[in-house]
């Protein structure tokens, strides 16, 4: 971003770039929030299985690369230096 | 001589896929390539009236598609260009009566004979739409620096993504530099950062199109206007050309003006 933007962009067109990204993800990958909510609970589930994770932190969440669009986890890891 | 079938499409109504027809037919026919555009808007046809020849036509395209006329009779040719040809599209009759493949029937068989076969197709992305790009080799879609006109042309572009032809270019119409410089109106950054397809143009907003369509003189047929001209630089683009955008530096000129503006 030019420093100049900072400036002579704070009105609508924020808003227009910020909704209009939403309403394309959707648009093109037509997955509920709901359905990601789902999913992410399912993870969640099949990941503490294996590994101690912070289901307060996890992060699901759908993101474009280019007109790709990809899924997104952030998985933090509980750190076990308590234990020791 | 064998054509190539460009086809300009939007998702949205309004956006000025008719001006860019017939304003790239006439930048080309003006390089002296070979040109005929075939108004794919069955029902609602508009074309012949923006390139003034309306009152020239006989036969359609339906004509030709159920063999009332042979190709040739419904080609109308435009007297200020020997190379400039227009197949309007029925008016009486409704989208089915065309399909997609009497579409690549026809253009294969004008192909020989043509540098440019331009195909204006209807908004929406039913029957017209299809019928328009069923033949396409290059499919350059009109958007406007608004909401409804970007989402519409995302939608377009996933479906011409998904038929697995080369992605289409981005023409951005109706760009009003002051606006954007105030930050209410999309920039042709912002578009190309949510669409990410290749910008082929950009056109300012221009009362002469509204003048020009009143007259039935493509404004492109002159280096006269701003507007004239970003066409007739698409069309240069289109044939390999490279062409730097001067509706870019025009915003940036804008720009610092308004600083000065500020700063009194």
């Amino acid at each position: 971003m030019k420093l100049i933007d900072l400036f002579s962009k704070p009105k609508s067109v924020r808003s227009a770039k910020d909704r209009l990204r939403l309403v394309l993800i959707n648009d093109r990958i037509n997955i509920s929030p709901a359905t990601i909510s789902d999913l992410k609970d399912e993870l969640i589930a099949v990941i503490s299985k294996y590994v101690d994770i912070d289901p307060q932190r996890v992060q699901v969440q759908i993101d474009s690369d280019g007109r790709t669009q990809k899924l997104v986890a952030d998985i933090p890891i509980r750190s076990n230096t308590k234990k020791r | 001589m064998t054509a190539k079938v460009l086809t300009i499409t939007s998702g949205k109504g309004g956006v000025g896929k008719t001006t860019t027809v017939a304003n790239l037919a006439v930048a080309f026919a003006s390089k002296n390539q070979k040109v005929v555009c075939i108004d794919g808007d069955i029902g609602l046809r508009n074309l012949d009236v923006i390139l003034g020849l309306e009152n020239r036509i006989v036969y359609d395209i339906v004509d030709i598609v159920e063999g009332r006329c042979r190709t040739r009779q419904a080609m109308i040719r435009d007297k200020r260009f020997p190379d400039l040809f227009l197949i309007p599209a029925a008016q009486t009759r409704d989208k089915n009566a065309v399909s997609p493949s009497d579409m690549v029937r026809l253009c294969n068989e004008l192909r020989e004979e043509f540098d440019w076969i331009i195909i204006d197709s209807p908004a929406g992305i039913e029957r017209g739409f299809k019928n328009s790009i069923a033949p396409a080799d290059i499919v350059a879609i009109v958007t406007n620096p608004e909401m409804s006109a970007v989402r519409d042309a995302d939608r377009v572009i996933g479906i011409i993504e998904a038929e697995e032809k080369k992605p289409p270019y981005l023409i951005i119409n109706r760009i009003k530099p002051s606006m954007v410089d105030k930050g209410n109106m999309l920039s042709v950054d912002d578009i190309y950062e949510l669409l990410r397809i290749e910008v082929i143009g950009v056109i300012p907003e221009d009362e002469n199109v509204l003048i020009a369509s009143n007259k039935g003189v493509p404004l492109a047929i002159d280096a006269k206007t701003r507007s004239g001209m970003a066409f007739r630089n698409i069309a240069r683009r289109f044939v390999g050309e490279e062409v730097p955008f001067l509706e870019l530096k025009e915003t940036n000129f804008w720009n610092k003006l308004n600083i000065f503006g500020q700063k009194d």
